[in-house]
């Protein structure tokens, strides 16, 4: 598969989203709702739940898995208040040292109107800049579409993981194709030069793991979860001072 | 401080690359640049009101168009010395490379450098702005309008944590189109390392001033743009996470005037303050004293 492949598979109709991920591997899931601000976006889910035993407060990018719920969910586009859900929702779980684990599906922020009279630049900084101070762990997955900021918001995280067919860039091919080259054709040719696939991004230090799909079978999540709680178990173990800092340095190398 | 002492020590420095550095302040580290050769343009358009106007007339005027007030872009250079004394150049070396090897990508940053006589979008410094000492950064709009790549995250980063290390307020002047595509996820990476010198500078309780200029977008306006504990907007600045093109594409409708403007954003409530280009160095000056003065809790502890 060439890395336009990818791209094509990472946006595929089918492929499971982030609700899907939570109804696998998280027990026992509350949805909690709202930024305490002004809305509720249903392009993001949050809520606490069990993993392995451990509850953890999971938040997702969801970008919806039928026609109806794709609008519903905004084609997993979020707006200002769904990041401040988010960050909403990873401060609830810091103070009860409890892990934060993310999965993002997004082409990217929502850009319109309504996004920007609210503070989308404000909301996306705030997000990460307090998810990189978390004193708790976090640990996000990427599952489909990591589209830039909007996907930075939420990968903030002690590590990075990736499914094998997924992407995470600065930019869309095609964005990157029409600004550079001002050729909507050449968006292959893009896909390749922005090294956006997961082998790329485990060697350019993006991303710690990429995880095999198996065809989103059941020992695809069975094998997931064991390895999420593998890695929580490890990181809760961690004083918050040095997560912190360890966080830190892996964003201070780039 | 008043107009008149403004453009004293506007004229004491040179206010970009092309004009020279005899006369530049002591303590300034920066290089004279090599395209002094280039003969300065006499007269110019005005990109608003489409006017010619004397290069020089314009350059006394703080780049403000005589005949229409519109604020022609300053470079990071023109806007120190614009707003501080004694600027002593910082982190001057950071350079970046082509990390994703993207095609074209290093001529680019090689003409860019032959032109501009920077190494990158970023100029990192201390200097005093009012009498207090302050670490700043001033980002330039003829280095890809100031995107984002390794050498600005780096410089920017690099300044947060020589500020916290030295105790010193922060002042950034933000101009910028977003992140450097070319580098790919090395500049999206970028936002998340400036955030995290940020957050440190933060936590030592000390002060980080960001003033947006036009425009401040993409994901320089998504990262250390909207971290800041006073953010001030110059008049009539383009401030956004998606430039006004992408959002008419994407929702297929015209925007409405001023949308996005800094006037739009302090409405809605996202910037402290709007100001003009001749008041923002007292209007600095002004916010670093209030901060540079003693707090009440600290007064007790020494006292007691």
């Amino acid at each position: 598969m060439n890395a336009y492949d990818i791209v094509r598979k990472s946006r595929e109709k089918g492929r499971p989203t982030a609700q899907q991920y939570i109804d696998k591997m998280v027990e026992g899931f509350i949805e909690l709702h709202g930024d305490r601000r002004f809305a509720d976006d249903a392009a993001v889910i949050g809520g606490i739940g069990l993993i392995g035993g451990r509850p953890v407060t999971v938040i997702g990018i969801e970008k919806g898995a039928d026609t109806k719920s794709k609008v519903a969910r905004n084609f997993g586009c979020a707006h200002p208040e769904g990041y401040r859900k988010a960050v909403r929702l990873m401060k609830e779980a810091e103070k009860f040292h409890r892990p934060v684990l993310c999965f993002v599906d997004t082409s990217g922020a929502y850009c319109g109107i309504s996004a920007e009279e609210r503070g989308q630049s404000e909301a996306i900084a705030t997000s990460i800049i307090d998810m990189i101070r978390l004193r708790t762990p976090a640990l996000t997955l990427i599952i489909g579409e990591g589209g830039s900021g909007g996907a930075l918001a939420l990968s903030a995280a002690d590590e990075v993981w990736i499914t094998e067919t997924s992407t995470y860039s600065v930019i869309s091919p095609e964005g990157c194709a029409s600004i550079l080259w001002k050729d909507a054709s050449k968006v292959a040719q893009a896909a390749e030069c922005l090294k956006m696939t997961a082998s790329d991004l485990l060697q350019l230090g993006a991303v710690e793991r990429v995880i095999p799909e198996q065809g989103f079978s059941d020992e695809f999540y069975a094998g997931l979860k064991e390895q999420i709680s593998a890695f929580l178990e490890e990181k809760c173990s961690v004083p918050a001072d040095r997560l912190v800092e360890e966080r830190y340095a892996r964003f201070r190398k780039f | 401080m008043n107009f008149e002492d403004l453009k004293k020590f506007f004229f004491r420095k040179p206010k970009n690359a092309l004009e020279g550095s005899e006369d530049a302040a002591p303590g300034t580290q920066q290089p004279a640049p090599s395209e002094a050769a280039i003969p300065e343009k006499l007269a110019e358009k005005c990109e608003k009101c489409g006017q010619i106007v004397l290069s020089d007339e314009l350059r006394d005027n703080f780049g403000i168009c005589p005949k229409c007030g519109h604020y022609k872009k300053l470079d990071a250079r023109a806007r120190i010395a614009l707003c501080a004394e004694n600027f002593t150049e910082l982190f001057a070396d950071i350079e970046g490379g082509n990390p994703l090897e993207f095609p074209g990508y290093e001529e680019k940053l090689a003409s860019l450098r032959a032109k501009t006589g920077e190494k990158d979008g970023v100029v990192c410094g201390t200097a005093t702005i009012g009498g207090v000492e302050v670490a700043l950064f001033s980002m330039d709009y003829r280095f890809q309008m100031g995107s984002m790549g390794y050498a600005v995250g780096e410089k920017i980063a690099a300044l947060f944590e020589y500020a916290t290390a030295h105790g010193l307020p922060v002042v950034g002047f933000v101009l910028s189109g977003g992140a450097r595509m070319q580098e790919g996820i090395v500049s999206l990476m970028q936002m998340a390392k400036t955030s995290a010198a940020v957050a440190k500078h933060d936590e030592a309780g000390l002060l980080y001033i960001a003033v947006l200029t036009d425009p401040t977008t993409g994901g320089v306006s998504a990262s250390f743009a909207f971290e800041a504990d006073i953010i001030i907007a110059e008049k009539g600045a383009l401030i956004g996470f998606a430039g006004p093109r992408v959002i008419e594409q994407t929702i297929r409708q015209k925007l409405p005037p001023g949308f996005q403007r800094a006037e739009f954003l302090q409405e809605k409530g996202f910037v402290d303050r709007i100001v003009g280009r001749r008041e923002m160095p007292a209007l600095l000056a002004a916010l670093l004293q209030l901060h540079a003065a003693p707090a009440a809790g600290e007064q007790t502890e020494e006292t007691a």
